[in-house]
């Protein structure tokens, strides 16, 4: 019930703000320090939560495979690997590392 | 034409991974489904799952995956100036204003073409974000154990990869640190979900300090 309650939400919240973008006159968003924080808020919360999937196990932190997937990761964006290839090159390595390591 | 192909190819691949990842986090496939079919904003999903994953509260889940879906407002913004879409079509077309679909609109020569090049992409890429959410979904669900298989790494490598491009000066760097010391220190302190939600105040933060700086440096030292 309590995913059921999440989806409703999420769903509702995430359709609200993309008819606010369609519906709002141009000049009410259009301050530039509103820009400035819609740009960075996504920066923010997928800085944190790359790192609070990779490194934590709920509430624990811990350094596993999914670390040393997530670098290779790294890496292959570094290299500008196409993002098939950097997931891809993630889970490999994830499930390679678990199967050396048991 | 390339580019539509290598988008429908990302999204399609995306859609599948999200698929497995929901189900791997406990998710049924009804719900997956759901997911896809109503929140259609990639990144906000994963989010989503992730934070019901970890046991959040799912007002604190949907509060962080709400965040990440506010950039779709300024999307939206871009678009309506853009596409003049009449005021009847705005509630339907609303639900495709996402990256893929104005970067698209963003890149046509004229009207027509943005609007056309709108609601191709659009119901294109809705069409195989719910399929291959489904496929990937049936698919975790029939291996059981996403864990051996690596398949838990695939979210956090969305996430960087959604993350990676929009790195480009010391300011957006200086705002994913943060956040991830925040993220991270907080986590082990603050009931789950809640720690993204703070990690989120980086970016007000960092842009207050940089704000304060530009303010001593009025004489435009640095820039």
């Amino acid at each position: 019930m309590n995913v059921w309650i999440a989806i409703g939400a999420t769903a509702l919240g995430c359709y609200v703000v993309k008819l606010i973008g369609l519906l709002v006159p141009a000049g009410v968003l259009e301050r530039p320090v509103v820009r400035r924080l819609a740009a960075l808020l996504p920066v923010a919360l997928l800085a944190a939560l790359t790192a609070q999937q990779a490194f934590a196990d709920g509430r624990v932190l811990v350094l596993d495979a999914k670390a040393a997937g997530l670098a290779a990761a790294a890496v292959a964006l570094v290299l500008r690997a196409p993002f098939l290839v950097v997931v891809a090159v993630a889970v490999v390595v994830t499930a390679g590392v678990r199967a050396v390591t048991g | 034409m390339r580019d539509a192909l290598g988008v429908g190819v990302a999204v399609g691949l995306s859609g599948f991974a999200f698929g497995v990842t929901s189900v791997g986090s406990g998710l049924t496939v009804p719900q997956t489904c759901a997911l896809s079919l109503l929140v259609f904003t990639g990144a906000s999903q994963f989010a989503l799952v992730g934070a019901l994953a970890a046991g959040g509260n799912p007002l604190t889940a949907a509060a962080g995956a709400f965040f990440l879906g506010v950039r779709n407002a300024f999307y939206g913004l871009r678009l309506s100036q853009l596409l003049a879409l009449p005021r009847a079509v705005r509630p339907f077309a609303a639900q495709w204003v996402i990256d893929e679909t104005t970067a698209v609109a963003l890149a046509q020569p004229t009207r027509r073409a943005a609007r056309i090049g709108f609601a191709v992409t659009g119901l294109a890429l809705y069409v195989l974000w719910n399929l291959t959410t489904l496929l990937g979904g049936i698919g975790a669900e029939a291996i059981g154990d996403t864990g051996a298989w690596g398949l838990d790494a695939a979210g956090p490598a969305v996430f960087l990869a959604l993350l990676a491009p929009m790195l480009k000066s010391g300011v957006e760097r200086s705002v994913a640190g943060l956040a991830v010391v925040l993220g991270l220190g907080l986590l082990p302190v603050l009931p789950a979900g809640v720690p993204v939600l703070v990690a989120a105040l980086a970016a007000p933060a960092v842009l207050w300090a940089q704000g304060r700086r530009g303010a001593r440096d009025e004489k435009g030292v640095d820039r």
